[in-house]
């Protein structure tokens, strides 16, 4: 047996109900981190993993408390430690970095102060050699110009930049563990495929031992030696991390496997039923067990141990993994995507410019928007009735903004915005009447903000239908109920609120709200990314046989590349709010491309361990589009010379009809990919 | 930055402009004036006439504004009809005498509810915390006539110990002052207190829910430390403009409190000059109350934006 670092033994960790009831977020957790490994821990959201790896560093939040069991480290118990000796360990021996670091990071205080109290507080060094090691952290963690980013607030640097120096927070007590609380979640693709070769290359150089907790599959893939999957505030699998990801013998994990979109296929996953109980709710029997395929009887009123296979060396918590141990890889299944566009325009984008830019006095007296370089510019698109066409890029590419002006939201600086060849749209909410206003829909991010928390299901669906078809009663009633089942939500739910329903069904409500008004184009905003996985696959399968009822357009926005390979016929690829390459799924998917779609899509992160990000060009942040010139010249690794920073590219088209702006010959291009 | 200061400032001129022309247009338009006023049953004929033209009031309106607020601009009210003196000579000891009270009062008032509200942050629930807030709840909820009337009757009938209310000529020294303003003081201080310490409670209390204090826990920040460096400071910047809403209302004289205990400050002089009729003093009492507003949420704006670097850059980039 190699070292153990940290043992954890029996934990159960909860809170008291209103009611005085004992509720359980930990159930009996026993785990050990080996020296030198990475664990990851995986889950979705209430399922525990935070928790478990909080208490790691002997930390629970306020609110709840532990019950039973303890946290071993260097076999004192963290969890019964008086503060006075946990400040000795935390930052020293076991340090965290945490989720959100913009969050994290205290906004008074210098990035330079933050990194020199972690070195004061656990090491010896003087003033001028705590100087010296600042910049060395930052260098590590490879921000560029230590000495000037030292002298920065935490505001002042892009998120990616600002997880970096968490990082280098913990790295500066030269821990023995890192906890990691999905440190790339909410970071854009290539910045978070960068941050995660940076934390392999840590773990590699210092030979820490890491926790790494996320509930992407995909980033766990990409580090972890070992897996843990949680489920309800239990382990229900831990194991060598290649088998879970190849051969995973819990059916949670077989099932969430399956309902991960792929950059190489083409078409929907397959969805899990239901979702992640309550804490609380679970009345004996398996806690997985209404969700699952393989359940009996047995399943129902016994709760399975969890066990360990000494030949695969792995635990599982369920009585039939027999039968999953007899299958072989995960095949996945999908759902191929009938394209039933027609030939029909429906929306046109032409020479579409927006800006955000404050207007001057002198131009609001004349109502013109004057902005020499807009955020959005040259945007053309057409779309055609029926199809989905999904914008992409990192964050501040523009997709949302364009979003925004078709829905009127704001209004365009130049260009036009057609609806079905006549009708001019490009003015905003006021000047539209209030039958352009049905035919556009929206569906945002987060459910949770754009349901009104105080209106029942009934009366958020209501309202569209009393809005643009003056239904009442009987009607009415009929009405809202043919949406929820059209949505998959029983009667009963007219009566809730949103408060009272999962995060999936939250979304499935917005989706019906956006139906009931019988649109022509819904724009969907990044439907699916405040969503677990296991839910967003049966969202997106949802949106999709809603379209093939309704022949409904969609314009679909998501930063996450193999959800828009999976729902899209149609991609379009935005960098600083200029395109760069527009055509049909299966040939942006393919090479040769632009090189911005090479670079986001080498990034991408597939939970395959064998399959790794190429990392093509830097993740710098960059704050305003070029004047002129192309867009991506900034970041561009094939930069042909001054014409790039010159000339706005040229379109070429390639043979399977992709469209792409690039001033180097698709020939070169396919060439240099290959 | 110095742009941002220059804009402030003149919004700030812009805004008792406008207040100068509400009171100056408010007081034209009730019926009568200040002469028929001053006459009473003998306003009218030749006596109203005098009476007119020595006060000016026979000139358009619009030009009785200009020379008014040429006038005031320098600090020159014109003259009290009550007393008639210049409404400066008025004036002058009663804003002492006002800031006298407001100043013993933050001086006492502000450190007690920065500490309560620490306190009973940092320990949430438990028991100083329990104890702290019933008091504070009970302090904020007694209005302060009734609180300053229990104040009169205990410590001054019953125990004898210090005046119950003030009577000394409105150009009393300092050390005169001090025993009679104990008791407004400490009325004024209650009310105030227990606000700002709720306010700062709940503002420590978000702070030590923040990730970033989590995290500094994580890093083995000691307590203390933590507590000063990480917590406080984010804590207390929104306090600031509290504060400052608060001095500007304590400065403005604190009409009730000031009646009860016969204060000669700013607050009574405005319930004196209402019922008196007396409009020129109630026109300058409007404005100076106007001018202290501005200039303490000026002030406040300012500080907030000096000590909070997410402000200051964002300035600064624009």
């Amino acid at each position: 047996m190699t070292d153990i670092i940290q043992k954890v033994k029996n934990l159960s960790i909860g809170f008291r109900s209103k009611k005085g009831d004992e509720i359980l977020i930990l159930k009996n957790i026993t785990t050990n981190i080996q020296k030198g490994e990475t664990v990851g821990i995986v889950g979705e959201s209430g399922s525990g993993k935070s928790t478990l790896a909080l208490a790691m560093m002997g930390y629970v939040k306020h609110g709840l408390y532990k019950i039973g069991g303890e946290c071993q480290f260097n076999s004192s118990n963290l969890l019964e430690m008086k503060s006075k000796d946990l400040e000795k360990i935390r930052g020293r021996k076991i340090a965290m970095i945490p989720q959100n670091a913009g969050q994290a990071l205290t906004p008074n205080l210098k990035i330079g102060y933050q990194i020199d109290e972690a070195l004061q507080l656990h090491s010896d060094l003087d003033e001028t050699e705590r100087e010296k090691k600042i910049s060395e952290l930052l260098n590590k963690v490879r921000l560029p110009s230590p000495e000037t980013i030292a002298l920065r607030y935490p505001h002042e640097l892009s998120g990616g930049q600002q997880q970096r120096v968490a990082v280098a927070m913990a790295l500066a007590g030269t821990p023995d563990l890192l906890l990691l609380d999905e440190p790339t979640t909410g970071l854009d693709v290539t910045t978070q495929a960068h941050v995660l070769e940076l934390l392999n290359f840590i773990a590699k150089d210092t030979g820490t031992s890491m926790v790494y907790v996320s509930h992407d599959l995909g980033a766990i893939a990409q580090v972890s030696d070992r897996i843990i999957v949680m489920y309800s505030g239990e382990i229900v699998l831990e194991g060598p991390s290649r088998d879970i990801l190849k051969k995973p013998i819990h059916p949670y994990t077989h099932g969430l496997l399956k309902s991960i979109p792929k950059l190489s296929l083409a078409g929907l996953p397959e969805s899990m039923p239901g979702s992640q109980p309550q804490p609380g709710t679970i009345q004996g029997g398996c806690s997985f067990f209404d969700r699952c395929n393989f359940s009996d009887d047995n399943c129902k009123n016994n709760s399975p141990k969890l066990e360990f296979l000494k030949d695969l060396n792995t635990s599982v918590r369920c009585f039939n993994y027999e039968k999953l141990m007899n299958e072989n890889e995960v095949s996945q299944t999908v759902n191929k995507i009938k394209n039933k566009s027609l030939d029909k325009e429906i929306l046109n984008l032409s020479e579409v410019s927006i800006s955000y830019a404050k207007q001057k006095l002198l131009d609001q007296i004349f109502n013109r928007i004057s902005d020499e370089n807009p955020t959005v510019k040259d945007i053309n698109i057409d779309i055609k009735k029926g199809e989905t066409i999904a914008l992409v890029g990192e964050s501040g590419s523009g997709k949302s903004t364009i979003l925004k002006s078709i829905a009127g939201l704001l209004r365009t600086k130049d260009g036009l915005i057609r609806f079905d060849e006549k009708r001019n749209l490009s003015s905003d909410l006021k000047e539209r009447d209030p039958n352009d206003l049905r035919i556009i829909q929206l569906i945002f991010q987060n459910p949770d903000e754009s349901l009104n928390p105080n209106h029942t299901v009934e009366e958020i669906i209501a309202q569209p239908l009393k809005l643009y078809f003056g239904l009442k009663g009987e009607e009415l009633k009929k009405n809202i109920i043919d949406l929820l089942q059209k949505v998959r939500l029983g009667e009963f739910y007219t009566s809730r609120y949103p408060r009272q329903l999962s995060g999936g069904e939250k979304q499935r409500v917005a989706v019906a709200r956006a139906f009931a008004a019988k649109p022509d184009i819904i724009l969907c905003d990044e439907v699916t990314s405040a969503l677990d996985v296991s839910v967003q696959a049966a969202v997106l399968n949802l949106l999709q046989q809603l379209k093939e009822d309704f022949g409904t357009t969609y314009i679909f926005v998501s930063h996450d590349l193999a959800v828009v390979r999976a729902i899209s016929d149609r991609v379009a690829v935005l960098y600083q709010g200029r395109l760069c390459e527009v055509g049909p799924s299966n040939d942006v998917y393919k090479f040769p491309s632009h090189p911005y779609t090479e670079v986001l899509l080498g990034a991408v992160l597939e939970p395959d361990p064998d399959i790794k990000p190429k990392l093509v060009a830097e993740d710098i942040v960059e704050e305003k589009p070029p004047e002129k010139g192309c867009s991506f010249q900034g970041r561009c690794s094939r930069i042909v010379g001054d014409i790039c920073k010159k000339e706005t590219p040229p379109w070429q088209l390639t043979e399977s009809g992709n469209a792409i702006r690039c001033h180097i010959p698709i020939k070169e291009l396919k060439k240099q990919q290959f | 930055m110095l742009f941002l200061i220059i804009k402030r400032i003149l919004l700030g001129f812009i805004t008792l402009f406008i207040v100068s022309i509400i009171t100056f247009v408010g007081t034209e338009v009730l019926p009568g004036d200040a002469c028929t006023t001053y006459l009473e049953r003998q306003a009218f004929g030749e006596q109203l006439e005098a009476c007119y033209r020595r006060l000016g009031l026979n000139v358009p309106a619009y030009e009785r504004y200009v020379s008014w607020a040429l006038n005031a601009i320098q600090g020159d009210f014109g003259y009290s009809l009550s007393g008639e003196m210049p409404i400066k000579d008025v004036l002058g000891p009663r804003i002492k005498n006002s800031l006298v009270l407001a100043s013993a009062a933050i001086f006492i008032g502000i450190p007690i509810a920065l500490i309560l509200g620490i306190i009973t942050a940092l320990w949430r629930d438990k028991l100083p915390d329990v104890a702290i807030s019933t008091v504070t709840i009970f302090a904020m909820t007694i209005p302060e006539f009734i609180s300053a009337t229990l104040l009169i009757l205990i410590i001054a009938i019953w125990l004898e110990w210090l005046p119950g209310i003030v009577i000394v000529p409105t150009d009393v020294s300092f050390l005169e002052l001090l025993p009679n303003i104990i008791l407004p003081v400490v009325a004024i201080a209650m009310i105030m207190t227990a606000h700002m310490a709720r306010m700062v409670r709940s503002s420590v209390i978000q702070v030590m829910a923040s990730e970033y204090v989590q995290m500094a826990i994580l890093k083995g920040v000691p307590y203390w430390k933590m507590v000063f460096k990480h917590v406080l400071p984010n804590a207390l910047l929104p306090a600031i403009n509290v504060v400052a809403l608060t001095i500007a209302w304590l400065l403005g004289g604190v009409v009730v409190t000031e009646v009860v205990f016969n204060y000669p400050g700013l607050g009574r002089l405005v319930i004196e000059s209402i019922s008196n009729r007396d409009l020129p003093t109630v026109q300058a009492l409007a404005i100076i109350l106007a001018s202290i507003y501005v200039s303490i949420n000026l002030l406040a704006d300012l500080l907030t934006l000096m000590l909070n670097p997410r402000l200051k850059t964002l300035q600064i980039r624009k």
